[in-house]
């Protein structure tokens, strides 16, 4: 056939897997980013992936590169693990909120106050997914879970972290942005911002963490368009986006 | 090389280098602190990893990734900090990666005490975290023992892609003793690790380090090609020591530091005219049954000696097949056995000067 063109493919940067998530879940759009930034940084065949306890503990098969399933919580510390005996490679971890933020919040912390010279993509979705919906430390003021059924109160449950806001107090932490894909403007800035942390390792310039509003349709109670709504209206308030730490500023670029 | 004048944790420190060990991750924890701090100097002079972890979690699941990357990693506790290792533990065995793990022993339950015990037996010989997992356990009785079997472990846990854990206790972390660093120890035939996960896929598929099976069926084969790996363990690979046997009327048991206080024990009991032999279990997983099967027909009782309340006696029930009559002498809380209580012990058995 003449005149046919290849305008858009799945990036090489993912396997022939079928994702496991539900339809209309941001998890899959996040993927894609990661793989593509990898593709475009031209580092895949140097990267290493660590899968967390999560949703998305089976992406080992989704990324075509090498990929290292991490107990909960502990991603951080096994992508160190990996790092300092192979200083080439590329490493990401990949968590969500209840792995990072709750049980794997220490590994997170000392990984960046260690400066490891790695990036974190952190899926924000507010919720336990994989286990059911349960609360999460950042589960928001009134949101209902199966283990605050009422809703979140401040009084019994205390208010939701801000992963980024806390992160990038810590001295040790380069890049730290909180994005959002529920666009495709956001997309193409989260986008922007995952190549911003992958070149700031690809330069040993240290630690970089990437959060993303993520949506939860299944867990929320929610169509796919209504969780992306709940999304842009009751966590990007709560959650800003934006650059929260970047110590490259004021570099020559 | 000459012997060296070495402290313990020092000296098992030294010999990880000496197996080429390329990376060290842990967390301060008395009674093996020299060990961390004489690596976290020596492995950078050496162009090695070393990594003072934020916890005992953070450290396992450090020896975790290096390993699934194929480098030869170690890390070192003691019992409190071990107990916090099992987690990272059982996804090293699950995912069949090498790692060599000390364990310098000290008094529990809880926060315990910081003297010699050898009261992590159960925890270190049943796998220790969840799921149905051993690790190839080495209980050393000397620093020069020590050193050999630090220097083995390292081909052992490649060979078995499985964790090996050097079972010590509080004693022999502290005391000083001359060490040949330079001692031959058996090598092991190693396939080159083309399962790692280091980023370098030149040439192959991409590889994935992993303990998750949610298909049960895949599972089971898994946890079944597991059992085959301990089973060839047991079959082929106990280590033991059985030490003046000849004639003996009653056998001691005991590993690590407490079979080296038997040995003069033994030797006062010999001026005393009573044949006692002891029988060394250096591998305690595998349990040395076969050692057992090998005590001469003289023996009439076993005496097992213990830093602990007992753990070790049901291996030996099971290894004694209801034989012989089975007695217990132990200490525990950090009090080391003095070779005099052990003679004690040994002649309210067999009837001697001071039985009464
Ligand atoms: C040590 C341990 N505790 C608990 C669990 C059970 N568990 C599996 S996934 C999960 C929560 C994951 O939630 P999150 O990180 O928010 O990811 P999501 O599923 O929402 O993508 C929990 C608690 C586990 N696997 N291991
Ligand atoms: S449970 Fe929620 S987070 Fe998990 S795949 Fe489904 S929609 Fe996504």
């Amino acid at each position: 056939m003449d005149n046919v063109k290849t305008i858009y493919k799945k990036s090489e940067g993912l396997s022939d897997f079928n994702l496991s998530y539900c339809p209309g879940c941001t998890h899959g759009i996040i993927h894609k980013l990661v793989a593509e930034t990898l593709v475009e940084l031209d580092v895949l065949d140097r990267s290493i992936g660590i899968s967390s306890v999560g949703c998305s503990a089976l992406n080992y098969d989704f990324f075509s590169c090498d990929m290292v399933q991490a107990a909960h919580g502990r991603a951080p510390a096994v992508a160190t693990g990996i790092k300092r005996v192979k200083p080439n490679t590329i490493i990401f971890t990949y968590q969500g909120d209840g792995d990072l933020a709750s049980i794997g919040i220490a590994e997170a912390i000392h990984a960046a106050h260690r400066s490891e010279n790695i990036t974190i993509v952190f899926v924000n979705n507010a919720i336990y997914g994989m286990t059911g919906g349960q609360m999460a430390p950042t589960t928001l003021i009134g949101q209902k879970t199966t283990t605050s059924q009422g809703g979140r109160d401040a009084h019994i449950h205390g208010l939701p972290l801000r992963i980024s806001e806390m992160m990038a107090t810590i001295p040790g932490a380069t890049y730290i942005e909180r994005v959002s894909v529920h666009n495709p403007q956001h997309v193409q800035k989260a986008k922007k911002a995952l190549k911003k942390a992958f070149t700031i390792q690809k330069e040993n310039k240290g630690f970089t963490l990437i959060e993303f509003i993520s949506t939860c349709p299944v867990n929320w109670g929610l169509t796919p368009k209504d969780a992306i709504d709940w999304a842009v209206e009751n966590m990007i308030p709560y959650y800003p986006l934006g650059v929260y730490k970047d110590k490259t500023v004021g570099e020559e670029s | 090389m000459a012997k060296v004048l070495m402290k313990g944790n020092e000296a098992m420190a030294l010999a990880a280098i000496y197996a080429g060990c390329e990376a060290f991750y842990g967390y301060p924890i008395t009674p093996q602190n020299e060990l961390p701090e004489y690596l976290s100097k020596h492995m950078a002079l050496h162009g090695k990893a070393f990594v003072q972890s934020e916890s005992e979690v953070a450290a396992i699941n450090m020896v975790y990734g290096a390993a699934g990357a194929g480098a030869r990693v170690m890390t070192s506790s003691s019992s409190p900090g071990i107990a916090l290792k099992q987690e990272g533990i059982t996804y090293i065995a699950g995912a069949e990666l090498p790692a060599v793990i000390i364990n310098v022993m000290r008094g529990g339950p809880g926060l315990g005490g910081i003297q010699p015990s050898q009261g992590d037996y159960k925890q270190i010989t049943r796998g220790g975290g969840n799921g149905d997992y051993y690790l190839y356990s080495l209980a050393p009785e000397s620093l020069q023992e020590a050193v050999d079997l630090i220097k083995e472990s390292f081909d052992i846990a490649d060979y078995f892609r499985n964790p090996v854990m050097i079972a010590v206790d509080g004693l022999i972390g502290q005391m000083m003793e001359p060490v040949d660093f330079d001692r031959e120890v058996p090598k092991w035939d190693l396939l080159p690790k083309t399962w790692a996960a280091d980023g370098n896929p030149q040439g192959r598929e991409k590889n994935i380090i992993n303990s998750l099976y949610l298909d049960p069926l895949v599972l089971e084969q898994h946890n079944l090609k597991l059992k085959a790996k301990y089973d060839e363990m047991r079959k082929n690979h106990q280590r033991y020591e059985l030490i003046n046997m000849k004639d003996a009327d009653i056998v001691i048991v005991a590993y690590g530091s407490v079979a080296r206080i038997a040995r003069t024990a033994v030797e006062m009991l010999t001026e005393k005219g009573v044949k006692c032999g002891i029988l060394k279990p250096i591998t305690i997983f595998p349990y040395p049954d076969q050692a057992f099967a090998e005590l001469p027909d003289s023996v009439r009782n076993l005496l097992v000696v213990e830093m602990s309340t007992g753990q070790m006696l049901d291996d030996v029930k099971i290894a004694n097949e209801g034989k012989l009559p089975i007695h217990f002498y132990g200490r525990v809380g950090g009090v080391v056995p003095e070779a005099e209580e052990i003679v004690q012990a040994v002649l309210k058995i067999v009837g001697g000067e001071n039985n009464g």
